[in-house]
């Protein structure tokens, strides 16, 4: 279901803008809102739903499957770190989903920069970059032994 | 320079009358270009539609008590403090704006009709063109989404700057007017002139522009207060019962 704006809810702040990873979000040239130039090239990721500050974004279906009358709305309140979805049907049922987003601090997780450059013995090995370590797991990763695997393959 | 009343001194140009009659014109097109931007856009007849839904469909009923004290809620926080605006530089740049215009167009009318010789009506004619300049480049040049949050230059002019961009040539232009006037230059009545075409143009293009937002702004945060105190909150989810820990991490959109 692409985006849409509420132009009387946007104050033209270019939140949505900057988080597009479409770019298919922008200014309009008359009023200066915001709104979605090629709803046929949304992601539906919501990303710039859940950014908006004003909750000026919405979603909506395509009239082949989602017909009109319904609603699907998203608040993203960052201090609590949740989502929540509200979605209305057009015959008056109700659902309400809460979601955590994240269980630590925001700007507590570094940023793969942050990271030292792996070095070029670490490309031969089986380990993703900054694993291990990265994944917090005591001892290193589980791995299968020898004896574990079938009879004539290892 | 900033005690004199400009307008006096262009009594041997133009009578008071010329003058008086020119404010009640701008104020009479700004009338009739917002109503004719409401009657084109339908923007009223929407905004009662969507009145009378949520009214109808909230699970809690407003009474007149509670609604008052709403509208009196979207006036001192929403209109009067520019409660609306999620980012603080866009907030203070709106409020400068917004109390210069005040100030400039009350004094202008007061100088005009009042003839005022009282030092104080220049003095804030002065000041509200000053913030006004302050608060309008300040938001031309680095503030607005186009620039700041799209990276297009400063200077690509669009439809949606005609408010912004006639305001500011009106008040720059009779800003340079009274300075010029009053050191006796010969280049003031070049400028009255540029002045007056720029007035015109930002009250005869109310239709075109977003002149009339200082009308229905209001009344779509009242509504919006209205349908968060009825239950429906224009269908959004309704706060997580979760407790607040970890702030928030937004920063300014710098997209380019």
């Amino acid at each position: 279901m692409p985006t849409f704006v509420y132009m009387t809810r946007c104050d033209g702040c270019g939140h949505c803008v900057d988080i597009c990873p479409s770019d298919i979000m922008h200014i309009d040239k008359t009023y200066r809102r915001a709104y979605n130039i090629e709803p046929n090239m949304c992601w539906e990721c919501y990303s710039c739903v859940k950014a908006c500050p004003q909750n000026a974004i919405d979603v909506r279906g395509y009239a082949d499957f989602a017909p009109l009358g319904h609603s699907v709305r998203v608040l993203r309140e960052e201090a609590k770190a949740t989502i929540s979805w509200r979605l209305k049907f057009r015959d008056g049922r109700e659902k309400n989903f809460v979601s955590p987003i994240r269980t630590t601090p925001w700007g507590s997780i570094k940023g793969p920069a942050e990271y030292e450059a792996p070095r070029p013995e670490d490309f031969a090995k089986q380990e993703l970059a900054h694993e291990p370590e990265a994944l917090k797991i005591s001892g290193g990763l589980p791995a299968l032994r020898p004896e574990q695997l079938k009879r004539g393959v290892a | 320079m900033f005690t004199n009343n400009p307008f006096a001194a262009l009594g041997d140009l133009l009578p008071p009358l010329v003058m008086q009659v020119y404010i009640v014109l701008m104020i009479v097109l700004v009338a009739a270009g917002t109503l004719f931007d409401i009657v084109h856009k339908g923007s009223a007849k929407y905004f009662f539609d969507h009145w009378r839904k949520s009214k109808s469909k909230g699970p809690q009923q407003v009474g007149g008590g509670e609604l008052l004290s709403l509208a009196v809620k979207t006036g001192l926080v929403d209109v009067l403090a520019s409660g609306e605006f999620c980012n603080a530089r866009r907030r203070v740049a709106h409020l400068l704006t917004m109390y210069g215009f005040l100030l400039y167009v009350i004094s202008t009318a007061v100088m005009v009709f009042g003839y005022s010789t009282a030092s104080i009506w220049p003095q804030l004619w002065w000041l509200g063109g000053l913030m006004i300049c302050l608060g309008g480049y300040w938001f031309w040049f680095f503030i607005r989404a186009d620039v700041a949050a799209e990276g297009n230059s400063p200077f690509r002019v669009m439809h949606a700057d005609l408010f912004i961009l006639s305001l500011l040539g009106s008040v720059t232009l009779g800003l340079i007017w009274a300075f010029l006037q009053t050191s006796a230059s010969s280049g003031a009545s070049v400028f009255f002139g540029l002045y007056v075409i720029a007035t015109t143009l930002l009250f005869a293009s109310v239709p075109w522009s977003k002149f009339a937002h200082m009308f229905f702004k209001p009344a779509a945060a009242f509504e919006k207060r209205v349908s968060y105190a009825n239950g429906t909150r224009s269908n959004l989810p309704g706060p997580a019962d979760k407790p607040e820990q970890f702030g928030s991490a937004r920063t300014a959109p710098r997209h380019y």
